[in-house]
């Protein structure tokens, strides 16, 4: 399917409302050509799986700065298996520590975007690996 | 250089530059209207500005030995972060809290929470600002009740509550009820301070969340000054009297990076507070002209590579503050790009403030800067650019109005894409992050983990709490709250009732929501 916009759901789990971040990426994403869903704030792992299930995406890019990510992160994926859409690639951002990222790895997240990332390592990251897999 | 809006084409200033400044219309001496110079005489040389370190994580327990550590340490008022849960009114044992409980400060489900958290500090003998804002009327409920308990009189407790609902609307979006009905919790608060904690400062009307957001300096000053009208205008709605409320109305700036351009904006935030209590209220009490204000230096600033230089980030942030005259501060420790700070970096970052207080010799001149050709010009640029913005507002009907339309919220996000941009296109320098890149092992700081078993231990108390308290005293008590809710009475001492008999924070929260309704943001 190459030449498909690649379609992303921009989601906040957890309580915390900063939202800066996931505004930024979801209008660079938006703006490099892609099909962005932002999901607004406080939404459970099961709104995010729903919605990213509904919208038929292709990634899940999940933000969060309370701390609660290895708790929320790893139902997000655990219920995107369990509805048979681990293709789904599922991206994250935040105060996310070193140690933790190995960790979130293991439980499949695919790739963790630390502060001071910049928008157009998560546009290549998508460009790339959605390409791959839609092969 | 973040968000700046001054013009940056200019290299020298010069008499011309002032030549419309007068100085006792626009400056006046220190202490005097409109305390472009500060709101005292003598400034530091007075009273040093209170170093206030935010803190608080985990348990009542631990944030009770942070505390009392921080007040060994020479600190002189004591700040507390709640974690989210409490921030959004939502008891730990709920299943939203999971995987938040005590994360970002420190969890408080009732007021056995409180108690612990105060345990050995005396409520009549500090200071206690508390980082809290929809359910502000909530928590400074249990505040006063644990005072009472200890036996304090009430006209002695003094601090802050942060209690600034529109920049959640606008910002930090932590909310819960529609403004409105959020509106009137600040409203009676603010009225129940006024007459029952005389020392206490009602409402912090926050910049902080609105520049961290990422706004520009202006935005942060615009914005910030409006709110502050917004509650003005409410409490005189309220029958309330502009001279009882308005001298313990404060403010809380951020510091962020752009040194000159931060100075001007604290002294142009004093100077437009000034003029619009006397000429827009008709205040006439000085105390009710002045803005007062904690600053906080800015988090977002701080990098996660080569965290070291944080030190001198906030080093340069604090000294902006210091020289734009705020009347306390927070300086930040160099890990929190990364996690909630270590009790090293705390206390550099403590340290910080102490060296500028005690060695650097700043604190010796009242408004050092005044008269600065550069200063004056950029501190009159920002005040013209916030009139303008109140003007936008005024006529939208008002910040309320603005913000259901999504007129600040829209400017921070353009503000904010395009100094991300700006970042990346290496317009805006980052030293460690977009240039001066090191090839040495990054600095590892070891960050602060908060245990799992925290929320099963604090779900265990709120549980026996549930069992063993009057269930009868609980239920009449947020009954009459209701009764209260749907009435025009203050709330507050209904809130005080419910709090002493151990109604948790989620009970009473979800009992207004049965009234006030649910908030959820409109897309724009």
């Amino acid at each position: 399917m190459p030449g498909q916009k690649i379609r992303v759901l921009i989601a906040k789990p957890g309580l915390d409302g900063h939202d800066r971040g996931a505004k930024v990426v979801a209008r660079a994403l938006r703006d490099s050509g892609m099909e962005v869903i932002y999901s607004g704030l406080r939404q459970t792992p099961e709104q995010i799986v729903q919605a990213a299930l509904q919208e038929d995406v292709d990634a899940v890019g999940l933000s969060i700065l309370s701390g609660a990510h290895m708790t929320l992160f790893s139902r997000v994926v655990g219920l995107l298996k369990e509805n048979q859409a681990e293709d789904i690639l599922v991206f994250g951002g935040g105060i996310i520590p070193d140690d933790d990222i190995p960790k979130l790895k293991e439980i499949g997240v695919d790739r963790i975007f630390q502060p001071n990332a910049h928008t157009s390592d998560i546009i290549d990251f998508l460009k790339e690996t959605v390409h791959e897999e839609r092969h | 250089m973040d968000g700046t809006d001054t013009d940056k084409d200019q290299t020298v200033y010069t008499p011309e530059h002032l030549s419309q400044l007068d100085y006792q219309r626009d400056l006046g001496d220190p202490g005097e209207f409109p305390y472009t110079r500060g709101v005292y005489p003598n400034m530091y040389r007075g009273k040093l500005w209170t170093m206030r370190q935010f803190s608080g994580y985990g348990s009542a327990e631990e944030t009770n030995h942070r505390c009392k550590f921080l007040l060994e340490q020479g600190q002189t008022g004591l700040s507390i972060a709640f974690d989210l849960p409490t921030l959004m009114g939502i008891d730990s044992d709920d299943p939203l809290s999971e995987g938040e409980v005590g994360k970002c400060g420190v969890a408080i489900d009732s007021l056995e929470d409180m108690e612990i958290l105060f345990e050995g500090i005396r409520l009549d003998q500090v200071t206690t600002s508390m980082t809290v804002n929809a359910p502000a009327a909530i928590l400074l409920a249990m505040y006063v009740a644990v005072a009472d308990k200890q036996g304090a009189d009430r006209a002695k407790i003094r601090g802050t509550a942060q209690n600034d609902i529109l920049k959640e609307f606008i910002a930090q979006k932590e909310w819960i009820y529609p403004p409105q009905p959020s509106m009137r919790l600040v409203v009676d608060s603010i009225e129940f301070c006024t007459k029952h904690l005389p020392a206490y400062n009602s409402i912090s009307i926050s910049g902080y969340h609105i520049r961290e957001a990422g706004s520009t300096a202006l935005q942060e000053l615009a914005f910030t000054l409006r709110d502050g009208i917004e509650y003005v205008e409410a409490c005189l709605e309220a029958g309330m009297d502009v001279d009882d409320f308005a001298p313990r109305l404060s403010f809380f700036f951020d510091s962020h990076n752009n040194f000159f351009e931060e100075i001007a904006k604290f002294r142009a935030a004093r100077r437009l507070w000034a003029h619009v209590m006397r000429d827009r209220f008709g205040a006439k009490k000085e105390q009710s002209w002045m803005c007062r204000f904690h600053t906080h230096t800015s988090g977002y600033s701080l990098t996660a590579q080569q965290p070291a230089n944080n030190v001198v980030r906030t080093t340069l942030q604090a000294l902006a503050a210091v020289l734009g005259g705020t009347n306390s501060l927070h300086t930040s420790s160099r890990d929190e790009a990364l996690a909630l700070p270590t009790e090293e970096a705390a206390q550099i970052a403590l340290r910080t403030q102490q060296i500028l207080a005690h060695e650097s010799g700043v604190p010796d001149t009242a408004d050092p800067l005044g008269g600065s050709y550069f200063v004056e010009t950029l501190t009159s640029q920002l005040e013209e650019g916030a009139w303008e913005y109140f003007d936008k507002i005024d006529a939208m009907g008002g910040m309320i109005k603005a913000i259901e339309k999504g007129f600040p919220q829209k400017e921070i996000q353009e503000a904010s894409y395009r100094h991300q941009k700006a970042v990346e296109r290496k317009e805006e320098i980052v030293v460690g992050v977009n240039e001066y890149l090191s090839d040495d092992t990054p600095l590892r700081i070891k960050t602060l983990h908060i245990s799992p078993a925290l929320r099963e231990h604090q779900v265990q108390r709120l549980q026996t709490l549930r069992e063993q308290r009057n269930h009868q005293a609980v239920k009449q008590t947020l009954s009459e709250l209701k009764g209260a809710a749907q009435s025009d009475q203050n709330l507050m001492p209904f809130l005080i009732h419910c709090v002493k008999e151990y109604a948790t924070l989620g009970e009473i929260c979800d009992t207004l929501k049965e009234i006030f309704g649910a908030y959820q943001e409109p897309d724009f």
